[in-house]
């Protein structure tokens, strides 16, 4: 491999990572056909490939890719008119042709709205399922494979590839609209779409099965496509907030599992693992709308705590009280019992185990829990912070009957051990 | 794009809807039809009241009930013609009956 070689495929490779949703969402634009639009953005990069060790790498990449890709889908196209296939989206293309010829059609780059934007929208519509939501966006979006995908879901590549056909055909044939929602949808449609990338955030965040590398590519694509929605929707708060909120948890990713894989919690995490450059980021993120009034939402409440926990020097050194005072905020805004679990820690921390505790009690009465294993586990450590160690111990036991992951399972197994015999 | 709305409740629930129906008072109706989006529609007798027909092997087999026994059964429909599924959408949710059971929308093959 030449040098030349090895720059044309660096190149290619931040060219795909940068260009590739914009490039899919323009060609669906175009062409109303999402597998069209897909295959001649994937040819282009192929052809890329193929010409740009020998031909050198093009002044303006993005556009040669456009140029590529626009030319694929017109000769299908053309092919697919030729052959008078009755394609519902041929029809369409008849349509729009109407005034002028098949080639200004797909040269037509009027469109104000930045694609991405109809895109991200279009793949979260909520008359999609959930996890089809996320598997179209890495998809289109990110322009990862079905193949990665169906291994960050720890499903078939078969059982992917049906999931994403299925969403693909539904947008198609039950008339799910290509754009960015009408003003009075917008709200409810944007919190829709950072949900899913917040999901998907906290399905390679989360989880400790699998590929702990391709669950960190998880995370790293919901920063990506945070960044992306953040600087598409400047007067959306929110989507700034949730991109500040995903770059602080990430920031601690090597500090969260000790080397044989345990995990470790926050009290004990080693600081200096903390990525310091994403924590500033965040802090630059946010500090662009701290002079504004309109009360916070959600993501702000929650990157605000997590801000917190990134700027304390220590688990002692966190400003607790504020910490329990923002998940007081977040509770009255987004009521749920997980924040109260949540605020019942801070408590603790701020004002001593026994008025943790207390909180936590009305969640065992309200049985709002029943079923998650950190509600147990919490009260096993305010317990056993109480000295009340018999009581501990048998909460410590409640948790570990209640959790699937192995490292929690074995943190929890630590515990146990720790508090028998008491 | 034209969409099938089955309106689907427990059929126990039919004074619930008939009285939200009543509640409504034709204004779900009126606005549909003076935007011309909706084409037709109407309610139907109860699934006990249906006929089932088949034909196998050549001869017809008929049935006295629904075709398939559920919760819910289709109480009604509407037939609409919208820009997308947006607008049926918003079109189904304010629907009188959206609240007592569901609403099932299905776009036309063509």
């Amino acid at each position: 491999m030449t040098s030349d070689d090895v720059s044309a495929e660096a190149a290619l490779s931040r060219v795909f990572t940068e260009e590739w949703g914009r490039l899919v969402a323009r060609q669906i634009r175009l062409t109303g056909d999402w597998d069209l639009a897909e295959e001649s953005v994937q040819d282009a990069f192929a052809l890329a490939l193929e010409r740009w060790p020998r031909d050198g790498i093009p002044r303006v990449p993005a556009a040669w890719l456009t140029t590529t890709a626009r030319n694929r889908a017109l000769d299908v196209l053309r092919r697919r008119q030729v052959e008078a296939v009755k394609l519902r989206q041929s029809a369409q293309l008849a349509d729009h042709l109407q005034g002028g010829s098949l080639s200004t059609a797909l040269e037509d780059d009027s469109g104000i709205v930045d694609d991405r934007l109809r895109l991200i929208f279009t793949c979260c519509h909520p008359a999609l399922a959930l996890d089809a939501r996320i598997a179209l966006t890495l998809r289109t979006l990110s322009g990862l494979t079905t193949t990665q995908i169906a291994r960050a879901f720890l499903v078939s590549e078969t059982t992917m590839a049906k999931r994403l056909t299925r969403a693909k055909s539904k947008i198609r044939n039950a008339g799910i609209p290509y754009r960015v929602p009408p003003a009075h949808l917008l709200p409810e449609r944007t919190a829709g779409v950072m949900a899913v990338v917040y999901l998907m955030f906290n399905e390679g965040y989360a989880a400790t099965e699998g590929d702990a590398l391709i669950r960190e590519g998880l995370c790293a694509e919901a920063i990506r496509l945070a960044r992306v929605l953040a600087g598409l929707m400047p007067e959306e708060p929110e989507a700034e907030a949730l991109l500040a909120l995903m770059l602080l948890h990430h920031s601690r990713r090597d500090a969260r599992t000790s080397p044989s894989g345990d995990i470790v919690t926050l009290e004990h995490q080693d600081r200096a693992l903390w990525d310091r450059a994403a924590i500033k980021e965040a802090a630059a993120v946010l500090a662009t709308r701290d002079h504004e009034v309109p009360p916070p939402g959600p993501y702000r409440l929650q990157a605000a705590i997590a801000t917190c926990h990134a700027t304390a020097s220590n688990a002692a050194e966190t400003d607790w009280a504020r910490i329990a005072r923002l998940y007081e905020q977040l509770h009255e805004i987004a009521p749920s019992p997980v924040i109260e679990l949540n605020r019942a820690v801070a408590v603790a921390m701020a004002y001593g185990p026994a008025a943790g505790l207390a909180l936590t009690d009305r969640l065992v009465a309200d049985a709002v829990l029943e079923g998650y294993h950190l509600l147990p586990a919490v009260r096993a450590d305010l317990l056993r912070r109480l000295g009340r160690i018999e009581e501990a111990h048998a909460a410590y036991q409640q948790a570990l009957a209640l959790t699937g992951t192995t490292a929690e399972r074995r943190y929890l197994e630590g515990r146990l051990r720790e508090t028998e015999g008491g | 794009m034209k969409y099938m709305m089955f309106i689907c409740h427990e059929p126990e629930r039919l004074d619930e809807a008939v009285a939200q129906v009543e509640k409504d008072d034709g204004a779900w109706l009126n606005e549909t039809v003076g935007r011309g989006v909706r084409l037709d529609g109407n309610a139907l007798r109860p699934p006990n009241e249906a006929t089932t027909v088949r034909v196998r092997g050549g001869s017809p087999l008929l049935t006295d009930g629904p075709f398939a026994e559920s919760k819910e059964a289709i109480a009604g429909f509407d037939i609409i013609d919208c820009a997308d599924l947006d607008e049926a959408i918003e079109i189904a949710i304010r629907h009188p009956c959206a609240s007592v059971g569901s609403i099932e929308l299905r776009p036309f093959w063509q």
